[in-house]
């Protein structure tokens, strides 16, 4: 048989059935892009590409790109709580990309709570403090607002380290609720999140950073998001195949390195643009 | 309309929960869980005649609707029904009803605090009600971490927002694997893993509840 044929017969053997020709990889412990089972896709990370928001974010795992905006504003408080800020997020996907995409917007609307639950408690806390500040000369708001777009997602929890790579820059308040875009402080992060996502096969294998494909073929997934301290920021196992305590003491191990390599990334890139 | 009563003690520190089966004429199932003063409606119809947009080739279609209190359902509401989709997914044999269309109406009655777990518990006697081919059966456990370390089972509202960590479970019966985790807030793995054990512990006292109650309703007729 000659080489052109064998690779035909490979691609229609995927169409056909697409598990099998999945599991004849897994067999080899490998996967079709030829990485291992344990292996993440390359990550890039860009700094500052949208100069009109205070600070942006550009990741990219694989094929998956997503780009982050943050822009603070001020504005009023929530009347519940009056002496802290607020994020607001929305997020778009692009549409034209991928006709059958219409999934990816449930997955991202569903993404934002878990979005919001992790920021929420990782960055708005510190915030709080630095409003406190200025509530004793008046009352003090400051708005976080937050946009994302998802342009290909295979991997919708990523974007979740993209809003902490920017150091973005508020405009301090004089007075009497006076906007100085002259004077610009950074904003303090008190931790750095990283999610891991994992795939679960046939509720036995556990493969590490699912493409898309992978995903649709898994019978179940698992996303964990750890900080610096080794701290579990979020689990997130929605159903899906049965996982014991152990296997997710592994998924956690794993993630937990993975946070070590994504950190060292991120000082990197922010190092890199410290003496702009 | 059968309706049973639980009064957990000892070590699980459960709220008293209780169950009523059979309870709306138009669903094919329906349940009604109450865990202290939370209380979910579940309504299941199914497995019915898909869309063809949404009907699958090799394994019934479900959907999972979940009605708030009060207002429209948010974003929030989005992600608790992929949840409790997956979750119902993976137990429910919908290879067995390949072409159909399975619904889960929940409707949140009151909220008191661990609704989610509320939601799995009516939706998993629901199915149960309507008769559809399970592998396991499930149940949902809550767990709120007070800022000093302690773990709360099945907390009130008020413990929640006071908790530095609220973690949901759905534990299956077989193996009591987990079947379904979501956690808010942040926890040290020790601390999740201690949880997890709790929560398994506490799905014995809800699954023991499950039989006796279907042992008590088909002993009737």
């Amino acid at each position: 048989m000659q080489g052109g044929g064998g690779a035909a017969m490979a691609a229609a053997f995927k169409t056909v059935e697409p598990l099998e020709y999945y599991k004849r990889f897994l067999k080899e412990n490998c996967r079709p892009d030829g990485r291992e089972l344990g292996e993440f896709q390359a990550t890039t990370v860009n700094i500052g590409s949208i100069t009109t928001a205070g600070g942006s974010a550009l990741v990219k795992l694989g094929s998956t790109t997503v780009i982050c905006g943050v822009k603070a504003e001020l504005a009023a408080p929530a009347a519940d709580s009056a002496n802290k800020g607020y994020i607001a997020e929305c997020s778009s996907v692009d549409l034209a990309q991928l006709p059958a995409f219409l999934i990816p917007s449930t997955k991202c609307r569903a993404a934002i709570p878990l979005f919001r639950e992790v920021s929420l408690r990782t960055t708005c806390p510190k915030l709080n403090i630095l409003l406190e500040i200025k509530s004793t000369i008046n009352i003090a708001k400051t708005l976080i607002d937050f946009w994302w777009q998802c342009l290909i997602l295979d991997h919708c929890n990523f974007f979740i380290s993209s809003v902490q790579l920017p150091s973005v820059i508020i405009n301090e308040e004089t007075g009497l609720s006076e906007v100085n875009l002259k004077q610009k402080t950074p904003l303090i992060i008190r931790k750095h999140p990283v999610a891991t996502s994992f795939a679960v096969f046939d509720d036995t294998v556990l493969i590490v950073d699912p493409t898309a494909e992978e995903e649709d073929l898994a019978t179940g997934t698992v996303t964990i998001v750890t900080d610096e301290e080794s701290r579990l920021c979020s689990v997130h196992k929605p159903g899906g195949s049965l996982l014991t305590r152990t296997k997710l003491q592994d998924c956690i191990t794993r993630a937990i390195t993975r946070h070590k390599e994504v950190k060292k990334l991120i000082d990197k890139v922010i190092k890199s643009i410290m003496p702009k | 309309m059968m309706e049973t009563v639980a009064e957990p003690g000892g070590q699980c520190r459960l709220r008293p929960f209780s169950c009523e089966q059979g309870l709306l004429s138009r669903p094919d199932g329906s349940a009604a869980f109450l865990q202290g003063d939370t209380s979910v409606l579940a309504g299941l119809y199914g497995p019915a005649e898909a869309k063809l947009s949404k009907e699958l080739p090799d394994r019934a279609a479900l959907e999972v609707l979940l009605r708030p209190k009060v207002g429209l359902p948010g974003v929030l509401e989005r992600s608790r029904e992929q949840q409790l989709r997956q979750t119902c997914e993976a137990v429910v044999l919908g290879v067995l009803h390949p072409r159909t269309a399975i619904t889960l109406v929940l409707q949140v009655l009151s909220d008191a605090g661990s609704l989610l777990s509320c939601c799995l518990n009516a939706a998993c006697m629901g199915l149960l009600d309507a008769g559809l081919p399970l592998s396991s059966l499930f149940c949902g456990v809550t767990c709120a971490l007070s800022p000093d370390g302690t773990i709360a089972l099945d907390p009130t509202a008020r413990q929640e927002q006071e908790a530095r960590a609220v973690l949901t479970f759905a534990i299956d019966s077989r193996e009591r694997k987990v079947l379904m985790a979501t956690t808010k807030g942040s926890c040290s793995v020790e601390e999740m893993q201690q949880c997890l054990v709790t929560a398994q512990r506490a799905a014995d006292t809800i699954f023991q509840f499950y039989r006796d109650s279907l042992r008590r309703r088909y002993s009737k007729s």
